[in-house]
């Protein structure tokens, strides 16, 4: 991964399994969330490529793209929420595009959506007429609309409180286990990691590759290299090996 | 028993129905929805309805929406619904669902029809703004105080940048439009002068049309559309950004950080574009007068002739103002901005817009001003 020729990370090669709950971790600037954006299409990497059930997402046209795109439920780091178009509007536009849904099956499904993230009710509001954390719980609303079969958060819990925080996390594993989804996510919170995840990659800033890979808890207390323990353990002192 | 593709409610006894599901609820499988089974349910007096999911295949989330509404409906009416056929997944989700009660807007207070009528209803907005546009010159000539006495926290780097963007990136668009607008002049003299035989005049038109009044009119507008749409824009995504916050809470005046170095350079900036515009407009106007049969020896001695110190001025004292009002409309929007990408755009919008209301009001008053003290 790079922009231009400022290489952020090389060397990355990791597996996801379907039903995994699988974090992207790593320090401040280690690029965390521009893996995630080549995940999804936004960046295309330097080199190499991304594989979806076994099928190049890189080498794909545009088209094949779009398809397996509509599989993906994305939920980016500020929301991302339409700021013209109410909460109803959001979630419906992806349910308008791609499914044949006549409209009350359109609204039926848009309140369901929302009462699953707790804002049943608040189909007419704005974006900016609600607070930060029903804007997080909002946009995942959208990202589910189209029952997907992954989805993809970036810091779902950041400058959330620590309730609203555990809150996000139990609906991400509830929406995951109704949906049978695979969760691919950006974090450094430490609870929601070891609540939530099972599996883990971990970006090291300073040699610019990922540097360990598996079970975030048993990362923590097993991991052989110290950084990434310090890390899970919130200490302090950073050693590189 | 009333139906519908996948659903089926069977009437039984002591008030209690059956919602029979049945088949593939899957995208474009099928167009049932709550709508539809809300007239069977109002059909009867319900005391009880129980699912029946035995005939049910694939299911996503349109089934899970429908069972929703209907829990709501039961809910509401006190009408048991038994859920207990119902497959575990969908149980689970339903729960999950109806958790947190449903949120009621509170109502807005509706207006009569004689309180929408009253003037003041609609004057107080009108009166709103006036006063507003009138704080936002109060606060930027404090703030302008503050500059000349050497207090301002404003940073001449700023100051240069703006007028860099304002200035040398806009000469390619002001030159279009300026020789354009001479042309036009041009060839509007041009119909009636020749009726005359005293085309040579328009030579006196142009100068005089372009120096007084099109030059730094046409400037303006342009540099409306381009620049006080900009400041809107860049103030108000500050605004979305909590930068404008930022600068408050450090005890920084956001109108002497950010506005006054935007205002000071178009009023630097305007005059010397609208000059620049009146000497493309009278070339201008000399490409059609050499069309026809005029001489560029002539067009030019014609307009040096017609043209004098007070008509540049005029033209350059225009400038200036109308430089003043297009940062301050395009400020004040920016400022004021919501904190969303629609807000951002709409203060554009409204920069542009009110902008172009104040030149064409400040144009007519200088006109008569000028008029009455016979310049």
């Amino acid at each position: 991964m790079a922009y231009g020729s400022r290489v952020i990370q090389s060397d990355l090669s990791f597996d996801i399994r379907r039903g995994d709950v699988f974090v992207i971790m790593g320090g401040s600037g280690c690029g965390k969330s521009t893996l995630l954006k080549h995940m999804i299409g936004l960046i295309k990497p330097a080199q190499g490529d991304i594989l979806y059930e076994g099928q190049s997402f890189v080498g794909a046209d545009a088209e094949a793209r779009n398809r397996m795109r509509q599989g993906w439920g994305i939920s980016y780091q500020t929301g991302g929420l339409f700021s013209a178009m109410t909460l109803a509007q959001n979630v419906a536009l992806p349910l308008e595009q791609y499914t044949g849904h006549t409209k009350a099956q359109v609204a039926d499904i848009v309140a369901y959506k929302l009462a699953l993230v707790g804002l049943d009710g608040y189909q007419d509001y704005y974006p900016s007429e609600i607070s930060g954390g029903m804007r997080k719980r909002a946009a995942l609303a959208r990202a589910i609309a189209l029952d997907p079969q992954v989805l993809f958060f970036d810091e779902p819990s950041a400058g959330l409180d620590p309730i609203s925080s555990r809150l996000l996390d139990e609906l991400i594993v509830q929406t995951k286990e109704s949906l049978g989804a695979t969760v691919i996510m950006v974090t450094h919170e430490l609870p929601s990691i070891f609540a939530i995840a099972n599996n883990s990659v971990y970006l090291d800033a300073r040699t610019r590759t990922m540097i360990d890979y598996g079970n975030p808890a048993t990362l923590r207390d097993h991991s052989e290299q110290a950084v990434v323990r310090q890390f899970l353990n919130r200490e302090l002192e950073q050693t590189h090996e | 028993m009333a139906e519908s593709q996948g659903m089926t409610l069977l009437s039984g006894e002591d008030d209690r129905a059956r919602l029979v599901l049945s088949g593939d609820w899957l995208p474009g499988a099928r167009e049932d929805s709550f709508s539809q089974l809300l007239p069977m349910l109002e059909a009867q007096s319900l005391q009880e309805v129980q699912l029946d999911c035995s005939e049910l295949g694939e299911w996503d989330s349109l089934l899970v929406a429908l069972l929703l509404q209907l829990k709501h409906y039961c809910d509401a009416r006190d009408i048991r619904c038994d859920t207990s056929a119902l497959p575990p997944a969908i149980e689970r989700l339903l729960q999950v669902a109806s958790s947190v009660p449903t949120h009621q807007r509170p109502a807005s207070p509706g207006l009569s029809f004689t309180e929408w009528l009253a003037p003041r209803r609609w004057l107080e907005p009108v009166g709103a703004t006036f006063s507003g546009f009138l704080g936002f010159i109060g606060e930027t000539a404090v703030a302008a105080g503050r500059l000349v006495v050497g207090r301002a926290n404003t940073r001449f780097t700023d100051f240069l940048n703006f007028t860099y963007l304002a200035g040398p990136n806009a000469l390619g668009i002001i030159a279009l439009t300026s020789v354009l607008v001479g042309m036009i002049l041009a060839y509007l003299g041009a119909v009636q002068l020749q009726q005359l035989g005293a085309e040579i005049y328009v030579a006196n038109l142009v100068a005089i049309g372009m120096l007084r009044e099109m030059g730094a009119l046409m400037t303006a507008i342009v540099m409306a559309g381009r620049t006080g749409a900009a400041y809107a824009a860049q103030l108000g995504t500050m605004q979305t950004n909590e930068e404008i916050d930022a600068i408050t809470t450090l005890g920084i005046s956001p109108i002497e950080f950010l506005v006054l170095p935007r205002i000071l350079a178009l009023v630097v900036m305007m005059p010397l574009l609208t000059l620049y515009a009146d000497l493309l407009g009278i070339v201008g106007g000399g490409l059609v007068a050499m069309g026809m049969g005029i001489t560029p020896f002539q067009y030019f001695a014609t307009t040096q002739e017609a043209i004098g110190m007070t008509q540049v001025l005029v033209g350059v004292g225009k400038s200036v103002v109308f430089g003043a009002l297009i940062a301050i409309a395009g400020c004040r929007a920016g400022i004021n901005s919501g904190r969303s990408s629609a807000a951002v755009g709409q203060a554009a919008t409204e920069a542009v817009v009110t902008a172009v209301v104040y030149l064409i009001v400040a144009d007519a008053g200088i006109n008569i001003l000028l008029q009455q003290l016979g310049i």
